[in-house]
C-alpha cells in the first residue's frame, strides 16, 4: 500500500524537486555567505519549511533583536497559510496520525498537489499525501542544507531555473480551469491579486489580496452558489 | 544578535508559520460540523488561491524596460499551449521552463 501510494506520488513532486533543490540551494549559499554556518538553513528547512519566509528570516537575523516584529512579520507572509486549512479541511480527514505532518508541511507546493492531483483508484489517498508532503520537505531541506555547506563555490549557470515554480502553478491553475464548469472564483483570484500587486506593490499586496478575495466570494455566495459548478 | 535571540527569532517563524496552518485544523475540529460559510469558502477558495499564487511568482517581475516580462509572458504561453495540447503536468512544466531559460540566457 505504501509503495503504491509512493509510486503515484512521486511523479507528481519531480517539478518540485527542481524548483526546491534550485530555491534551496539558493538560500543555503545566501545563508552561507551571509556568514551562516550550515546548520542554520538545515534547521530552518527542516522547521519552518516555509521558502519566501526563510529568506526574509536571513534579513531578520541579520537586524537587530525584533521579535514582535519578526512575529507579525511571519504571520503576514504566512497567512495565505489560513486559506490552505480551510481548503483542506474535508481532504486531510481521516488522515490519522498522518494528519498533523500533513498540516506542519502544507507549504505552497503541498497544498497544490494534494488538493489537485487526481489520486488514482486503489492508492490510499492519505498516504499518497504524505509521500508528497514528506518529498517535498525532503527536497526543500536536502537543497537548503547543501547550499549552506558548499556555499559560494557553485556557480550558476541556471538562471531561470526558478521559473519552474511558476510553470507548475500555472499548469495547476490551467487543470482547475478545465475541471470547473464555471470560472468566477478563478477570475476573482487572479484579478484581485493583480490589482492589489499594482495597488500596494511586491512586497504587501498579499494580505489585501486574501481580503480582497474574502470580500468577493462573501459578496457574490450567493451567485456562485446557485449557479453551481463550485466542485 | 547572541545566540539565543536568533533562536528566539527563528521559534517565531516557526510559531507564526505552524499557526497560520494548524488554526483553521483548530478552529474547526471534527466534534463540531464545520459552518457551512466555511464549507463554501472551502470550495470556492482554491481556483482563486491558485491564481493568487501565479501571480504571487510573477510579482517581482519588472514590465518597463524591454524585454519587461516577454520571457515570462512567451514561457507562460508555451507552458499553456502544451498543456492544452498533451495534458502532461511535467512535459508542460518541463517545456515552460526550458523556454524561459533560453530566453533569459540566449536571448534577451
Amino acid at each position: 500500500m505504501r509503495r503504491r501510494a509512493l509510486a503515484a506520488a512521486f511523479p507528481y513532486t519531480i517539478p518540485i524537486f527542481a524548483g526546491f533543490w534550485f530555491l534551496g540551494l539558493a538560500y543555503g549559499i545566501y545563508m552561507n555567505v551571509s556568514g551562516f554556518s550550515f546548520v542554520y538553513p538545515m534547521l530552518m528547512s527542516l522547521t519552518i519549511f516555509g521558502g519566501s519566509l526563510e529568506f526574509v528570516a536571513v534579513t531578520m537575523l541579520l537586524g537587530a533583536y525584533a521579535p514582535l516584529q519578526t512575529f507579525i512579520m511571519t504571520l503576514m507572509i504566512q497567512a495565505r497559510h489560513l486559506f490552505y486549512g480551510i481548503s483542506m479541511l474535508e481532504r486531510y480527514k481521516g488522515t490519522g496520525w498522518k494528519k498533523p505532518y500533513l498540516i506542519f508541511g502544507m507549504c505552497d507546493e503541498s497544498f497544490s498537489i494534494n488538493y489537485s492531483a487526481e489520486i488514482p483508484p486503489g492508492v490510499d489517498r492519505g498516504w499518497f499525501m504524505f509521500f508528497v508532503t514528506l518529498l517535498n520537505h525532503f527536497y526543500w531541506f536536502s537543497g537548503a542544507t547543501i547550499g549552506g555547506i558548499v556555499g559560494s563555490l557553485l556557480s550558476f549557470d541556471t538562471e531561470g531555473l526558478d521559473f519552474v515554480m511558476t510553470a507548475m502553478f500555472v499548469v495547476i491553475f490551467l487543470e482547475q480551469w478545465l475541471k470547473e464548469k464555471r470560472h468566477e472564483t478563478a477570475l476573482i483570484g487572479v484579478a484581485a491579486s493583480a490589482a492589489c500587486l499594482y495597488l500596494f506593490g511586491a512586497d504587501s499586496f498579499m494580505i489585501p489580496t486574501m481580503l480582497c478575495i474574502l470580500c468577493l466570494l462573501t459578496v457574490f455566495r450567493r451567485p456562485l452558489e446557485r449557479k453551481g459548478g463550485l466542485e | 544578535m547572541t545566540l539565543s535571540q536568533q533562536i528566539i527569532t527563528i521559534a517565531l517563524c516557526v510559531l507564526g508559520t505552524m499557526l497560520t496552518r494548524f488554526l483553521p485544523f483548530l478552529i474547526f475540529s471534527g466534534k463540531r460540523p464545520t459552518p457551512a460559510f466555511v464549507r463554501y469558502l472551502g470550495k470556492a477558495l482554491p481556483a482563486a488561491i491558485f491564481g493568487m499564487l501565479v501571480v504571487y511568482c510573477l510579482r517581482n517581475v519588472e514590465w518597463t524596460p524591454f524585454p519587461g516580462g516577454i520571457p515570462e509572458a512567451v514561457s507562460i504561453a508555451v507552458t499553456v499551449l502544451l498543456h492544452l495540447w498533451r495534458r502532461q503536468m511535467l512535459l508542460s512544466i518541463a517545456g515552460g521552463t526550458a523556454c524561459y531559460m533560453l530566453l533569459v540566457q540566449a536571448v534577451f
